[in-house]
């Protein structure tokens, strides 16, 4: 038991990990390696295998192939109490007939800390939550927030070098999932542990995240930063589970040094795309990126759509617009409050962008859109 | 050890369901299964099996014990009452459960655990204990007689006759009809007698559309346990009764301790199971039923 | 909405339930009034008072060997239910396998079966292995009918226990026998202990299975009071029963307070 105050954090590494139940497969053959001291989180919908993943590093549950290294060293044949690992649960797992105090004394009890030694590292992991005069108290007289501070001194009081998470926040109202999110942060910070952290919220793993791993049906979509994530999307699903963008779908062109989607009534470009030539495709672009002009007879020059604005949402310091295109699909345009434009819902409109702000990528979905001559009509005939 | 060792070998999982321990370890748990199976097997089964074996083996093989049962009218007489017997019990069970049920929802939560301790009282007097007492209370000359006889009702014969019977096991078994009854009606989400209410339905029409159809499983509950446990019912009978009016649990003990007829008992304790799985067995079908109809209307 | 026909109704509806209370509860008490007569006669209400019946029962060896085979026999079938009910519980709740459904039925059908065909088997058996009148024969004859008491409860609390708890241990470093000691034990503690009192009652009341499986050499106290109930009219019996009603009273009341309090510090 070495007492450095400041862990070294420990890098994983997952190589082909998979789980399967009978025939479904819960995690399928996914590669992943958290850096010594990182912070990673595991972002996706539910049932996209972020738990599963979890669980296997913890020991919870058993790999069916692939392997979990830790510093190099498989972990296969530790049970979960041998791996020495810290964990946060959803619903705070906190002891119910332990003391505050007992509960965060509970992993140094199970390393046979003298007593005297004890009682300091547990003020201390208290301290740094913040609930230092509370660890007489029993769990069932603390709030939600309250709960789960003591459950992640609990986690961090014997310094493991890793810590995992399972939606620590979900049980919690939004006001507090906040305020401990930026806890959570610093907490990593301090400690230099390694943080493996579920959660199926983007905001917080935009908040938290070193770097995201993007699940979705057992696989890994995309890994990377927040920004990466959000400004460089490489898949559909990404685009649309981090942030919200808006979809041209067509069939994939080239277009000079970049990538283009055509579709019956125009073609878009892009600077950057990976979708194959004459492949189903769509551009994406962020509500943001988007500008709305009213028609006036000239078409703007560069990337323009024309569509009908349906409904306007008011959100304090934007407005969102939700517009229709000739094609029956419907995009999104966000305007920040300082440019409002006197656009309303049922006006026609161009929706303008730059070949920079968009992306091709391909769509695993064949193109829904109907593409006869007539779908635009309902649109625009009543100009 | 071995056992509380076992008792945590489960898979130590947050959120799987499915059983993913490896077979050596789901066989280690049903292992702990096998001390209590083990004393079912030495105390229950092998004990029925035998009362089987007595029922067509003896003193002759055959159907012998059946033909005699089926035509002896006596016992067809004593299987009439041990019938009536249990249908007056479950009846008068049901007469003062359901309100007193009624009741245990519709209290304050003091009210509701007293009316609580009340029920449970008679779940740790001992059944010997309480029969006892209506021993004394039923006794010739005793308190109730007294009483009856003030108020004028004269002389009404309660010992040894099947009246004594059946108010003693009424008393007995009431509890173990309110619990389930009260069980059922904790669930009924109260806001439907609201909605019924704010629909115009009186207190009386929302009663018997909402709540008494809603409570039914319950009733049915508790009336099978009642009805089955009066079915073999021996100490009460056998102390508060007379060999005149015999049960035929008494008959069963009759015919093992007086007579030695082994195959007779047997005989009789089949008839005693197969017309208790019979019951079961239809109830199960009514209730799964009605159950799934309420459900369906949800 | 409130009429006075609904506030009749609610005030005939509560001095029923006041009456059906007092049927339930007072019957029995009449023992204790009885056991203190200075009569050698049921007549009730007794005319003078004496405890004489009590130093009969503690004065006469047959009463008193009856209690201590009761206690005796109590204690075992509470330590052995207990264990075999607990286990079957944690199997029953901890593992999903075929047939779960049919194995709970057959545990817990000692509840529902007609105890007398039981009793008779039961005799015939212990006839042939010379069981009769053996604590080891009374043991297994109402361990039999104490594992549904134990199971029940104990399958409760573990199903409102929270695996996630065990995860928890075992993340905090805490092998499994650790794990089971320390935080699951303490947790489904007040089903395994209202198993055992449960088991500890039915052997103590049983009478119908007692009665076949007796000798004159070990009579339980329900055996004996059985006995003297169609023999004779003696008040010992009511010191017998003031006794027990006495002794499942206190223990049934500090089990529940206790458990009342352990969850309330849960």
């Amino acid at each position: 038991m070495s007492d450095s105050s400041i862990s070294q954090g420990a890098a994983i590494t997952l190589n082909k990990l998979t789980k399967r139940y009978g025939d479904a497969t819960a995690v399928d053959a996914i590669d992943l390696n958290a850096e010594p001291g990182e912070f990673l989180t595991l972002l996706g919908p539910s049932g996209s295998g972020k738990t599963t993943t979890l669980n296997m590093i913890a020991g919870f549950v058993d790999v069916t192939e692939g392997e979990i290294l830790v510093d190099g060293k498989p972990v296969y044949a530790l049970p979960p109490h041998k791996r020495n690992m810290g964990m946060v649960f959803q619903h705070y797992a906190l002891f119910p007939h332990m003391s505050v105090g007992d509960n965060v004394a509970y992993p140094l009890r199970q390393r046979r800390l003298p007593k005297s030694e004890r009682g300091r590292l547990v003020a201390d992991a208290l301290n740094k939550v913040g609930l230092a005069n509370l660890s007489h108290r029993m769990p069932r007289q603390l709030s939600g927030g309250q709960q789960q501070r003591v459950a992640l001194a609990r986690a961090i009081v014997y310094s493991p070098r890793v810590l995992l998470m399972d939606e620590p926040l979900g049980a919690l109202d939004k006001k507090l999932r906040d305020s401990l999110q930026l806890e959570i942060k610093r907490i990593h910070a301090e400690l230099g542990t390694t943080f493996v952290y579920v959660t199926h919220d983007q905001d917080e793993a935009l908040v938290l995240s070193d770097r995201i791993a993007v699940f979705n049906q057992g696989k890994i979509e995309q890994v990377g930063s927040a920004q990466d994530l959000y400004e460089r999307p490489s898949t559909i699903f990404v685009a649309q589970f981090v942030g919200e963008s808006s979809l041209f779908h067509g069939l994939a062109v080239d277009h000079g040094a970049g990538k283009g989607v055509l579709s019956s009534d125009r073609t878009l470009h892009a600077h950057r795309g990976d979708a194959r030539t004459g492949a189903p495709a769509a551009l994406v672009v962020r509500p943001e990126r988007i500008r709305v002009q009213s028609i006036d007879g000239t078409a703007p020059s560069g990337n323009a759509v024309r569509g009908r604005i349906l409904q306007e949402i008011y959100l304090g310091n934007s407005r969102k617009l939700e517009v229709e295109l000739g094609d029956g699909s419907k995009v999104l345009v966000r305007e920040s409050a300082g440019d409002v434009t006197a656009n309303r819902p049922g006006d026609l409109v161009w929706l303008t962008f730059r070949a920079e702000d968009a992306v091709v990528l391909t769509s695993n979905e064949s193109p829904d859109r109907p593409q006869a001559a007539d779908d635009h009509v309902p649109v625009f005939a009543s100009h | 050890m071995a056992t509380v060792e076992a008792l945590v070998a489960g898979p130590i999982t947050a959120d799987t369901v499915i059983d993913q321990a490896a077979p050596s370890k789901r066989w280690g748990r049903l292992g702990l299964l096998v001390p209590a199976g083990l004393l079912l097997i030495i105390g229950f089964i092998v004990p029925l099996v035998i009362m089987l074996w007595y029922a067509f083996t003896d003193p002759s093989v055959g159907f012998g014990n059946f033909a005699w049962y089926l035509g002896d009218a006596v016992q067809q007489r004593i299987l009439l009452r041990t019938f009536t017997t249990a249908v007056n019990v479950t009846v008068i069970c049901l007469l003062l459960g359901y309100p007193y049920a009624y009741a245990m929802v519709a209290a304050g939560p003091k009210l509701r655990a007293v009316l609580t301790l009340l029920v449970l009282v008679p779940f740790w007097t001992s059944l010997m204990v309480r029969t006892f007492a209506w021993v004394i209370l039923l006794q010739d000359h005793g308190p109730i007689q007294s009483l009856l006889a003030t108020v004028g009702l004269g002389q009404i014969p309660l010992i040894r006759t099947n009246l004594g019977v059946v108010i003693g096991m009424s008393q007995v078994l009431l509890p173990f009809f309110v619990l389930p009854l009260y069980a059922v009606m904790t669930n009924i989400d109260r806001r439907l007698i609201l909605a019924s209410s704010s629909l115009g339905a009186g207190p009386i029409t929302s009663f018997f559309r909402i709540w008494l159809p809603l409570s039914l499983p319950g009733v049915g509950a508790g009336s099978l346990i009642v009805f089955i446990s009066s079915l073999g019912f021996y100490v009460t009978p056998a102390l508060l009764g007379s060999p005149g009016n015999s049960l035929i649990s008494q008959q069963i003990f009759t015919q093992v301790n007086g007579l030695l007829q082994w195959g007779r008992a047997g005989t009789m304790g089949v008839v005693l199971i197969v017309i208790t799985l019979a019951i079961l067995a239809i109830l199960a079908l009514v209730i799964g039923r009605s159950t799934s109809t309420i459900k369906g209307v949800r | 909405m409130r009429k006075p026909a609904a506030r009749m109704w609610k005030g005939a509806l509560w001095l029923f339930c006041a009456l059906v209370a007092l049927w339930l509860a007072a019957p029995s008490l009449i023992v204790i009034p009885l056991s203190l007569t200075d009569k050698p006669s049921f007549s009730f209400p007794p005319t003078g008072w004496s405890t004489r019946w009590y130093t009969n029962f503690f004065q006469d060896p047959s009463w008193v060997g009856a209690l201590a085979s009761s206690l005796q026999v109590g204690a075992l079938v509470a330590v052995v239910a207990t264990i075999a009910g607990t286990a079957a519980a944690a199997a029953l709740t901890r593992s999903a396998f075929r047939g779960q459904q049919t194995v709970k039925a057959i545990l817990l059908a000692p509840m529902i079966a007609p105890v007398i065909v039981v009793a008779v088997g039961l005799y015939a058996l212990f006839l042939r292995t010379n069981l009769l009148g053996t604590t080891l024969g009374f043991v297994i004859a109402h361990s039999v009918l104490a594992l549904p008491f134990v199971i029940i409860p104990v399958t409760a609390s573990l199903n409102g226990f929270d695996r996630r708890l065990e995860s928890a241990a075992a993340i905090c470093g805490a092998n499994r026998w650790t794990t089971f000691r320390q935080v699951t034990l303490p947790l489904v503690a007040p089903g395994v202990i209202s198993g055992a009192l449960f088991a500890f009652v039915t052997s103590f009341d049983e009478v119908v299975l007692s009665l076949f499986i007796q000798s004159p050499y070990l009579q339980t106290l329900p055996v004996k009071m059985y006995a003297s109930v169609t023999r004779d009219t003696d008040p010992t019996i009511a010191a017998a029963a003031t006794l027990i009603l006495g002794l499942t009273t206190v223990l049934t009341l500090t089990t529940t307070f206790y458990i009342a309090r352990r969850n309330r510090v849960r």
